[in-house]
């Protein structure tokens, strides 16, 4: 035992300068993957949000606004606002229906914009009332909408999904944009590793052979490359957690969440769950290239 | 001891056969010269019993155990009865004579307490004491190929290899060499030696098993080099 760590110990001072490479590469690939995690599960949780929620809106007329089936300068009357709802819950997509006046829109709205110079310039009489329909399966909403849209007595239908889909795909380019970068560093990290082993197994390739020579196992063979690269990838591990709680902390806690309070931020378990993959990538990417780094030397 | 069973071996990429169907015995304790050119197979000879290769027909029964059927993870325990020696002695550079026998022992781990008396004994019996603290290039020839020879018995193997040990070295140093690999077989250790110093051959009057192409030509007791 004492043996390996202090092949260890030499191997890591040896390679000095790889060893740092090495662990400043596994620091940014595994902060910009850390990073990625944690986008993911934002954009997951927006799209949650938005899209399980409330899925269509169907705006009813109101005396201030005219267009779409309205008769200009009158509110909807009760009797097509009973056909809008029959209609609506008659369709087979649909799971319910939620009735929203013009009161309670107001003061989502007010919620919403408490800070915001637009809370003055709007009035609860410019709300209307509106239906809002979750579906069955979020993604079948354009029949509903196409069937709610002929009906007399309603103003408008707004499907998040032509609002939010954009929004979204910018989302899910850069999350993608994110981890691709990161995959490719990952990749180089893994390289380097295993030319780090590489050489260092071949700089001692004849205490190697020897080793082999006289019985020494395979894995006391290995252990001290192992716990090198081992070392590196915690190392780098560690570091990338710790930008990533910091960027947590500094961003989402201390901004986010303080500024934007009608979205759902990620918290520490969603930035835990990150860590936990970053930590497993960084231990998977010290040991892989190792062993195939040093199976040459161990082939008996 | 060890037992070739009609065994064959081709390397890969080749169609020659570097062995054909060799068939010899060697018990426990016996001394033997593989003798033969070049490229006669002593070493394929030499690394089949260390199972560096596996045959490519028959079978090779060393210390009890089927070589063919040895399973990768016990071929260390299987070296760990043999030991292996050099013509180019292999020593480690950095090492001193003491850290070189040691490092055998070390790596397969070896408690400190048994190193610490092992070493010193095994020094002292192959005629280096005193000069543990040195380093192989501070030593002869004869020497380093003395703490080679240490290195590879201070495990007390059953079975002793040694490819061109006197390759290196002038008659003289040789002859040490070789009374000194005949003091180990006197321990009722197995020693194989390929050579092809025929000089050291005709002097010890041992058994000689000659290769030639890959066949054995000649398996005689108290043999000389030629085929006199």
């Amino acid at each position: 035992m004492r043996h390996t760590f202090r092949e260890t110990w030499s191997g890591l001072r040896r390679n000095l300068s790889m060893t740092i490479a090495v662990i400043v590469t596994m620091w940014v690939s595994l902060t910009l993957f850390g990073a990625g995690l944690m986008t993911m599960q934002q954009v997951d949780l927006i799209k949650d949000k938005w899209y399980d929620k409330i899925e269509i809106s169907v705006f009813l007329c109101v005396e201030d606004l005219g267009g779409g089936n309205c008769d200009a300068g009158q509110d909807a009357t009760q009797a097509q606002k009973d056909l809008v709802r029959t209609t609506l819950e008659a369709n087979p997509e649909v799971e319910k229906v939620y009735y929203e006046t013009k009161e309670q829109a107001y003061e989502e709205f007010r919620k919403v914009y408490k800070d915001s110079a637009l809370l003055e310039t709007v009035t609860q009489d410019q709300m209307q009332d509106s239906y809002r329909v979750k579906l069955k399966d979020p993604k079948n909403y354009q029949g509903v909408v196409e069937e709610a849209q002929t009906l007399p007595g309603v103003q408008a239908v707004q499907d998040l999904h032509t609002i939010l889909d954009p929004v979204f795909n910018w989302l899910n380019a850069l999350k993608w944009a994110t981890l691709g970068m990161s995959a490719l560093l990952l990749l180089a990290a893994a390289l380097q590793i295993g030319n780090t082993i590489r050489m260092a197994a071949f700089a001692r390739r004849r205490e190697l052979g020897i080793m082999r020579l006289v019985g020494a196992s395979n894995s006391y063979i290995m252990l001290p490359f192992l716990l090198e690269s081992l070392v590196a990838g915690v190392v780098g591990a560690a570091l990338a957690c710790g930008t990533l709680a910091a960027g947590m902390y500094f961003i989402i806690v201390r901004n986010a969440q303080v500024s934007i309070k009608a979205l759902r931020w990620i918290d520490w378990s969603h930035a835990g769950i990150a860590m936990a993959g970053v930590a497993g990538v960084g231990v998977a990417l010290a040991i892989i290239p190792t062993l195939f780094a040093t199976r040459k030397y161990l082939r008996v | 001891m060890i037992t070739f069973e009609d065994v064959w071996k081709t390397y890969d990429g080749q169609t020659k056969p570097a062995l054909r169907n060799v068939n010899v015995q060697i018990d426990k304790g016996e001394f033997v010269f593989l003798v033969g050119q070049s490229g006669s197979g002593k070493s394929t000879f030499l690394r089949l019993i260390l199972r560096e290769y596996r045959p490519t027909r028959g079978a090779i029964y060393v210390a009890g155990k089927d070589l063919g059927k040895l399973h990768q993870w016990k071929v260390p325990a299987l070296r760990r009865q043999i030991g292996t020696v050099f013509q180019d002695f292999r020593l480690l550079p950095g090492k001193t004579v003491h850290e070189n026998v040691a490092f055998a022992l070390q790596v397969i781990g070896r408690p400190t307490s048994e190193i610490k008396q092992l070493v010193p004994e095994t020094l002292e019996m192959v005629g280096l004491t005193g000069k543990g603290g040195r380093l192989p290039e501070e030593l002869s020839g004869g020497e380093q190929q003395r703490v080679a020879i240490a290195r590879a018995f201070v495990n007390r193997p059953k079975i002793l290899i040694a490819d061109e040990p006197t390759g290196n070295l002038d008659p003289a140093t040789s002859v040490g060499i070789m009374k000194l690999l005949d003091r180990i077989n006197r321990s009722d250790t197995t020693v194989i030696i390929a050579t092809h110093d025929s000089t050291i051959v005709d002097q010890m009057r041992r058994r000689v098993i000659q290769l030639e192409g890959g066949d054995v030509v000649r398996d005689q007791i108290k043999g000389v080099y030629g085929t006199a």
